[in-house]
């Protein structure tokens, strides 16, 4: 910035600015977690304190009977478990089925990847609906049970053209020179292009990765089988009930009313948070700009 | 969305039509063989999108059609309109469209905004490290969960504890349980969508700044002009193609209300408030069962964001802006 400009900004009224801007998103900033702080907090109190002090930050007497009462409880341990197995093994399958697609599609000499691609951008402005999709899924027999909460979103199609557009702004020489090699185009995939895009396909990896932990219309849609709920189900039913015994949970601890509530939101959301820094490395540095940007 | 389907292959395709019939075959022929590999990448996608995406399109003429499954699509009775009518003069009809439109407009006059207006006082901000912070920090609520959003929702505003429900009722002298009147249903969707949205909105419009070239501001400094002078002649012009164009997108997505939030938050106080059309589609076609009916409605619902999105784009570039096709 040139002498001018500086001595510009640093003007009193210019000052003034910057001083209210930074204590207004400083509070923000403050207003994106404060929520989730309080209910960590809460999680860690007692019945009384949560039922009688509005608001806290920490707990004044530190307990761990919510969670312990959670987790003595069959149901809420086997969603939990199952949810992370259906992740993991989702996120697998919907990564490698986006990759694979957009690997011949980000060659642009592929015979049919225009009408290929037009056909995938007509998908992100039209689909059929909840109804259609419900019947589909009913119809290829994934009613009750965990495929149903994979499949029908394995290709993202936003997903798709941006990692699409990452692999066609790879040098081509590499991919060329394996193929000289005598390398086929699954291998140059895997041993050239894989490991050049390690980034993006982490990226979109833990997109995945949320968006099948966080879904709630999937189970609610495709699993009748309460014994199969995943833990977003349980969630709900444990915070949009009034009062839970014991017997509701399955659990042996007589439940802490409003305390497990607080509880079972710290649980569904920690594994988010712990896979949010990764995500954040990667997401601004502008992969996700590039497809929309006109 | 030029961008997006690259307008590099053109020129193959247009020197292939060139060439004469037999020799074009030939090279079909070697195309193919040349990809044959590419092929087999690609046919499992293929299938995906075959199967999950445009099966469910073919699915949805039973919206036309007294669908029973026990005869199949095909083999059900041809009604025409009958399910569109029957929805359009539905007595619930009108309630359902104003709330979908309210919270719509809601998101589009409130919510985008505060978007544009919070990417433009980060961009303010000199102190990097700060920016960053503050950054991290709004991104956040996009990766909670619906679900996680709502339960946090009614722990703030449990009645006789929560902080959210103290506060507000001592503000206003009242004993409201906000989450079950109708009055406060609107308000607190807004709230949900600002605080789980408005952060990560931000990314594109941070992107489009960080575009803006600076010498234009020092340029605007010398000349006298304030710091408002600048926001207003230099950075909201610099990025006036990514408003529009996310407008456009906001556009065709008017009806959509999003489901999740909308069915958690809605309960059996709020209905007259809460009901919108996604939450219909579920309520009548899975709980009652009324799959023909409920398709209509989607169907109905999805050929408006369609014209809508692409009625946007047709006007923004008939006022000489970018659109995205």
């Amino acid at each position: 910035m040139s002498a001018a400009a500086h001595k510009r900004f640093n003007t009193p009224a210019g000052r003034v600015f910057d001083v209210v801007n930074v204590l207004l998103l400083v509070g923000v900033g403050l207003l994106a977690v404060l929520p989730f702080v309080y209910v960590l907090a809460g999680s860690f109190a007692t019945e009384l304190e949560i039922t009688t002090r509005p608001f806290f930050l920490w707990p004044s007497e530190v307990t761990t009977a919510s969670y312990a009462s959670i987790l003595s409880s069959g149901a809420f341990v086997r969603a939990f478990v199952t949810t992370v197995l259906v992740t993991l093994v989702g996120t697998t399958i919907q990564l490698t089925l986006t990759a694979l697609m957009a690997y011949p599609l980000s060659k642009v000499d592929l015979p049919g990847r225009r009408t290929i691609l037009s056909l995938v951008i007509f998908t992100m402005v039209f689909s059929a609906g909840m109804i259609p999709t419900f019947l589909i899924v009913k119809e290829l027999g994934l009613l009750d049970s965990y495929w149903a909460l994979v499949l029908p979103m394995a290709i993202n199609p936003f997903s798709l053209i941006i990692i699409k557009n990452f692999f066609e702004q790879l040098p081509h020489e590499l991919e060329e020179s394996a193929r000289i090699d005598g390398a086929n185009e699954l291998q140059v995939l895997r041993h050239v292009v894989v490991p050049l895009s390690k980034p993006v396909l982490a990226t979109f990896a833990l997109f995945y990765a949320v968006g099948i932990w966080n879904d709630y219309m999937s189970p609610l849609l495709y699993l009748n089988d309460q014994s199969m709920w995943t833990l977003q189900m349980i969630l709900r039913q444990v915070t949009a009930s009034a009062s839970l015994t014991a017997e509701d949970l399955g659990t042996d601890v007589p439940p802490p009313a409003q305390g497990i509530k607080f509880a079972v939101v710290v649980i569904a959301t920690i594994p988010v948070l712990l896979a949010y820094p990764f995500l954040q490395k990667h997401f601004a540095k502008g992969m996700l700009i590039g497809s929309v940007k006109g | 969305m030029t961008t997006l389907t690259d307008a590099a292959a053109a020129p193959a395709a247009v020197t292939d039509a060139a060439r004469p019939p037999r020799r074009r075959r030939h090279r079909l022929a070697a195309t193919v063989s040349r990809y044959r590999w590419m092929f087999l990448l690609l046919l499992p996608g293929i299938v995906y999108f075959a199967l999950f995406r445009f099966w469910p399109m073919y699915g949805a003429q039973i919206a036309f059609r007294n669908y029973i499954p026990f005869l199949g699509i095909e083999g059900s009775e041809w009604v025409g309109m009958q399910h569109f009518e029957d929805f359009f003069t539905n007595p619930d009809f009108p309630r359902l469209l104003a709330n979908t439109l309210i919270l719509a407009a809601l998101s589009l006059f409130i919510a985008f905004p505060l978007t544009i207006v919070l990417a433009l006082v980060l961009n303010e901000l000199r102190l990097q490290i700060l920016k960053r912070t503050v950054q991290t920090l709004v991104y956040i609520p996009h990766f909670l969960s619906w679900t996680v959003v709502v339960s946090l929702t009614g722990l703030l505003f449990a009645v006789g504890s929560g902080p959210l429900w103290t506060l507000l009722n001592g503000v206003l002298g009242s004993d409201a349980n906000f989450l079950t009147d109708p009055t406060w249903f609107r308000p607190l969707i807004l709230l949900q969508d600002v605080w789980k949205n408005t952060g990560w909105g931000t990314i594109i419009f941070l992107a489009a700044l960080a575009g803006v070239d600076q010498e234009q501001y020092e340029a605007a400094i010398i000349d006298g002009a304030g710091r408002w002078d600048r926001v207003w002649h230099i950075t909201l012009p610099s990025i006036r193609p990514t408003i529009i164009i996310m407008l456009i997108l906001q556009t065709g997505q008017i009806l959509n209300t999003g489901f999740e939030q909308i069915y958690l938050m809605s309960n059996a106080l709020n209905r007259t408030v809460a009901d919108v059309f996604d939450t219909y589609v579920y309520f009548v076609g899975i709980q009652q069962g009324a799959y023909s009916y409920s398709t209509a409605v989607g169907l109905a619902k999805a050929i408006v964001g369609l014209i809508l999105i692409f009625g946007t784009n047709w006007l923004a570039k008939r006022f000489n802006q970018q659109g995205i096709f």
